[in-house]
């Protein structure tokens, strides 16, 4: 399905990341948001509620958090497509509500704009210390979906992404960007909405008495119901079995749980999406997301400079992680270098799949900057150094 | 040159970030440049440090930071006392120069002074004085055609105010080929460096 042009803004823009990912979110189909105001995401809202008029659309400023993230699942079910930003604490906020949307299948956007934390942290400026939680903060076992933007092009192309990858698997989907790039200001190009593709909703083509509301087809995805056409459908937050209703046995845990969690890991290979320059013949490859993943390369380009194969993996799709791609890389190359702006979070999970067939060496940050090239170039260096004394 | 570097400090209300903006808006969609723009203000509405950094460079940028500034813009006292020590060598320093005392001048900068505020005035609105640093940078510096900062200048500011920051413009893009002619010509050399590539 294409996108319907009154949300497209086609042109050449010069826009910030939260700018990029507001009409990213409008091109999607998205005509709802609810938010409360927080640095650094606060512009990705106010834009959408300057423009929700225009497009017929809704933007409502909640209270706080907790009400934000699941006012937008309420519109999910009403039948809109929507989505709630926000930042550090107000993402801890909202952690409650993303279990509640991998739980009843809701699918939404949460727009995680990274600050230096913990607590009240950085406001101002960048960090990337919630990748873990993005993918671990809600209680229970389940699955999602993150992204990791690197450029304001890519905050508008990433966020409709997240709305399709959202409609078709039923999951919350994060879009997991930070400081630096919501407020980096480049060219940001907005395609003719016949060119963009958009998911529609799953909507089930049976009639009343044969619809059952969570029963899942091979994709392991359940169809929805179009709000006021009559369907009686129960949503709840608690282990449900297939029509819907409260199901607390240990039979109806195992079902629906493996479910929400094979309805992702099954699809992984479809889901998962990374981007690589220079890993074909690298001996060192740096693994980095989202801005630090253009500052390392810098870093790859110097050191290639001087004769290093060096090359980049930039998971583009963080959660899923391309785990069989790094399993395949550790079999051959010397060691992975990961630079993140945190103090080690993405580097366990390289570490993990790379199961000791390869080092893994951190390039920590605490945050509040992005790394200088030269940081991520040294270790670079010092990887490719250290080996071939080894040899 | 590669790529080129541009930092604006002033204050907050000075409308240093949309004449950045507007500068950015006009490197990147009119002379076809990539171009990376951050920004950095404190917490107030007004009066506080705020400054914007351009990286506009031919190949895509990969860090978005910038160095050492090429061109500095400052439009206060405090702005030049914290960035002109930053100026690569050989550099080039525009300043308001009813604000901004450029004393020391870092070795091998060349400097241009520009009574924005004062030429705002004129105009009976002060509050354009930066669509006249806009105009003068463009003039001494020659990285991007009139014509494409005049684009980018009726494209920032708020609708219904074209004309008067249009006329700014153009009184700072004045004053800043008489100061070019005036002083020496080595300004020229900003124009000539491949970045610009239409001198």
């Amino acid at each position: 399905m294409k996108a319907d042009p009154i949300g497209v803004l086609t042109g050449t823009h010069f826009f910030d990341g939260d700018h990029a990912c507001c009409e990213g979110a409008l091109a999607a189909g998205c005509r709802f948001a609810a938010g409360y105001p927080i640095t650094p995401s606060t512009e990705i809202v106010e834009r959408f509620a300057q423009r929700a008029p225009l497009v017929g659309g809704m933007f409502l400023q909640m209270e706080d958090e907790l009400a934000a993230s699941i006012a937008i699942q309420g519109a999910v079910w009403a039948g809109a497509k929507a989505f709630t930003v926000t930042s550090g604490p107000g993402f801890s906020l909202m952690m409650e509500h993303i279990g509640f949307a991998a739980m009843t299948e809701t699918p939404c956007v949460i727009v995680n704009v990274q600050r230096g934390g913990p607590s009240t942290g950085l406001p101002t400026l960048p960090g990337q210390a919630d990748m873990m939680q993005a993918r671990w903060g809600s209680h229970g076992d389940y699955e999602l979906i993150a992204l990791a933007p690197s450029s304001p092009q890519e905050c508008f192309d990433l966020t409709i992404h997240a709305f399709n990858l959202a409609e078709q698997y039923r999951v919350p989907v994060l879009v997991m960007m930070d400081e630096c790039v919501g407020h980096m200001t480049e060219k940001v190009v907005i395609p003719p909405a016949s060119e963009i593709e958009v998911a529609p909703r799953r909507y089930t083509r049976l009639p009343r008495g044969e619809y059952v509301p969570f029963h899942a087809g091979p994709d392991g995805v359940p169809e929805m119901v179009r709000a006021g056409e009559g369907y009686r459908i129960h949503v709840t937050g608690m282990t449900h079995d297939e029509q819907g209703f409260p199901a607390p046995t240990v039979e109806a845990q195992q079902k629906l749980v493996q479910r929400l969690v094979e309805k992702i890991r099954r699809n992984a290979e479809a889901i998962v999406r990374y981007e690589e320059t220079g890993v074909e013949d690298a001996e060192v490859v740096v693994v980095a997301y989202g801005i630090t993943a253009r500052v390392a390369r810098r870093a790859v380009e110097l050191a290639r400079q001087q004769g290093v194969r060096a090359g980049l993996l930039r998971p583009v799709v963080v959660w899923p992680f391309p785990e069989n791609r790094i399993a395949e890389l550790a079999r051959r190359v010397r060691a992975f270098v990961v630079a993140e702006m945190n103090l080690g979070q993405i580097a366990l999970e390289v570490e993990r799949c790379s199961a000791g067939n390869a080092p893994t060496v951190l390039v920590p940050h605490g945050g509040g900057a992005v790394h200088h090239p030269e940081e991520i170039l040294e270790v670079i260096l010092a990887q490719a150094r250290t080996e071939e004394v080894l040899r | 040159m590669s790529q080129i570097e541009i930092q604006l400090g002033g204050l907050g209300g000075q409308g240093v970030v949309l004449a950045g903006m507007t500068l950015g808006r006009g490197l990147a969609l009119y002379e076809e440049l990539h171009v990376s723009l951050t920004q950095s203000f404190g917490p107030e509405a007004r009066g506080s440090a705020c400054n914007v950094q351009i990286i506009a460079a031919r190949a895509p940028i990969f860090y978005p930071y910038l160095e050492r500034p090429d061109i500095l813009v400052t439009l206060s006292q405090g702005a030049f006392r914290r960035f002109a020590p930053g100026l690569k060598d050989g550099g080039l320093l525009l300043f308001e120069e009813e604000l901004v005392k450029a004393e020391p001048l870092p070795n091998g900068v060349r400097a241009y002074g520009v009574p924005a505020t004062r030429l705002a005035e004129e105009l009976g609105r002060k509050m354009v004085m930066n669509m006249v640093v806009l105009g003068f940078f463009t003039a001494v510096t020659g990285l991007l055609r009139p014509e494409s900062a005049r684009r980018a200048v009726s494209e920032s500011v708020p609708r219904g105010t074209e004309a008067l920051n249009l006329a700014a413009f153009e009184k700072g893009y004045t004053c800043g080929l008489e100061r070019l002619t005036a002083g020496t010509r080595e300004g020229i050399r900003v124009c000539s460096s491949p970045i610009s590539g239409r001198s």
